[in-house]
């Protein structure tokens, strides 16, 4: 049979995802992060009587140590699975993603294991991340001028 | 390539398994079973040698014997150098052989042993698989604790031990032939999609296996293949169909699909999948089964996906393969 033939077989009998339920969970779990980031920086400035600027910062660190901590705790991915991107995406995701690699590898020790597996999943974000911003702070800084 | 045997029996078999198919529609029917995944061990690959080791142990006081009156060991699993099957023959100093065919390895290896037996170069052998769904994922796929979002054509490593003893004294059930399988590949590059790699390599070592044997599919009282899922199931079907015209809907089943309950059990997604989850389907149930008379011939017909992230992230395509063995009760 032609390969092309087959793959007409295996079209037939694949069955549909539920993109827009899954994209609808989505949507509302990673708005709720959001409504959530929102409501620990009203917070903290309130709390802590301090700018926006540094009680966002302080949103973040204690978002990332939540989601480590649930990571840790066993129960993140299961929530992971069910609200899909609403998790991944956020920071929340990036926090996810480093914790349970480095839960992953520890029995390898903390070089061969922690150290080289940890950002198995986010490396490539970080690499990315750094080489768009430095594309971008130079278009900004040639078109604007640094403003 | 179809070999006949003559003086080939499955004396006995042994089975261990993890917390999900305990929770199974076999789970009654397992020798041992673990609540915990680690069963007791401190990693995952530690695990997954012990389930191996269990099975051979309760297999081994199941037929009365001394690990010096083995004649050979042949085994194999899923990870990198087939590690959890050395570390395992380690504890007892049987010859070893060590093969690899990812899921299809449980009748790889009882081919080999079947064939070594009818030769008269051995006189028994015990041939083990074991799978662990932890120690898998680690390997092939994420981190187990990031619980990524997967496909419903997915498929869920089964996490056991199964061995096998097979004599040249006649018992209950006799190993009648068996065929080995070409690799295949279909231009299949989806890993989450299994099902559709390995029909192809099924519904070939079929045809072959008939042809061969010059018989019709309803020969069998039941065909089996290895871990197609829900999915790969139907695809085989209608690929038999279309390309040999050979009818295998009534007389078919996957046991990819049996040893979980697809329904209630969602996370397995299209099924079982791993070398274990064959040898446990069979161990536990159909071999059972034959030696009550309830299945007299059957075609066991395990799959495997010749997978390796590499070649699949350097755009190559995952090629599969299947083995098929035809057992008679006796």
């Amino acid at each position: 049979m032609e390969k092309r033939e087959y793959q007409k077989i295996v079209d037939r009998h694949k069955p549909t995802e539920p993109r827009l339920k899954n994209a609808f969970i989505a949507f509302v779990i990673g708005g709720m992060i959001g409504v959530l980031g929102q409501l620990l920086i009203e917070f903290y400035t309130y709390i802590f009587d301090i700018s926006t600027k540094d009680a966002t910062v302080f949103m973040s660190v204690t978002l990332i140590f939540v989601s480590c901590l649930f990571t840790a705790l066993g129960f993140f991915d299961k929530w992971v699975s069910f609200g899909k991107c609403g998790f991944i995406i956020p920071i929340t995701g990036f926090a996810h993603s480093m914790m349970s690699s480095g839960m992953e590898y520890r029995k390898e020790g903390p070089i061969y294991g922690i150290g080289s597996n940890i950002f198995k999943l986010a490396g490539s974000v970080i690499l990315y991340g750094v080489v768009s911003a430095w594309f971008f702070g130079m278009i900004r800084y040639l078109l604007l001028g640094g403003v | 390539m179809t070999f006949n045997y003559n003086n080939v029996y499955i004396n006995n078999y042994s089975t261990v398994v993890g917390p999900y198919e305990k929770d199974g529609p076999l789970g009654s029917k397992f020798d041992r079973y673990y609540t915990d995944l680690y069963n007791g061990e401190k990693t995952w690959e530690k695990a997954e040698v012990k389930l191996m080791q269990d099975s051979i142990d309760i297999l081994l006081n199941k037929i009365n014997k001394d690990k010096k009156n083995i004649d050979m060991f042949i085994a194999g699993d899923l990870l990198n150098q087939i590690t959890s099957s050395s570390y395992a023959a380690l504890k007892y100093e049987f010859p070893f052989l060590g093969i690899y065919a990812a899921c299809a390895t449980s009748v790889e290896g009882l081919i080999l042993a079947s064939s070594l037996i009818d030769s008269g170069k051995i006189k028994n052998s015990i041939v083990s698989v074991s799978s662990h769904n932890m120690s898998s994922e680690k390997q092939f796929r994420n981190p187990t604790e990031y619980g990524a979002p997967k496909p419903k054509t997915a498929t869920f490593t089964a996490t056991g031990g199964a061995s096998c003893y097979l004599t040249s004294t006649k018992s209950k059930i006799k190993v009648e032939s068996s065929t080995i399988g070409k690799v295949m590949d279909m231009n299949q590059t989806d890993p989450f999609n299994m099902g559709a790699v390995m029909a192809v390599a099924a519904g070939d070592t079929i045809y072959q296996h008939l042809k061969d044997k010059k018989r019709d599919a309803s020969y069998y009282d039941l065909i089996l293949t290895g871990d197609l899922g829900r999915y790969g199931k139907e695809i085989l079907i209608d690929y038999l169909h279309s390309e040999y015209k050979i009818d295998i809907s009534n007389n078919y089943d996957d046991t990819g699909t049996m040893l979980y309950d697809l329904e209630m059990q969602e996370e397995v997604m299209a099924g079982g999948s791993g070398p274990a989850c064959t040898a446990l389907v069979n161990y536990s149930h159909i071999f059972p089964l034959m030696e009550r008379h309830q299945l007299k011939r059957v075609l066991i017909v395990a799959t495997g996906a010749l997978f390796s992230p590499t070649f699949v992230y350097q755009h190559e395509p995952i090629n599969s393969i299947a083995h098929a063995i035809s057992l008679e009760v006796v």
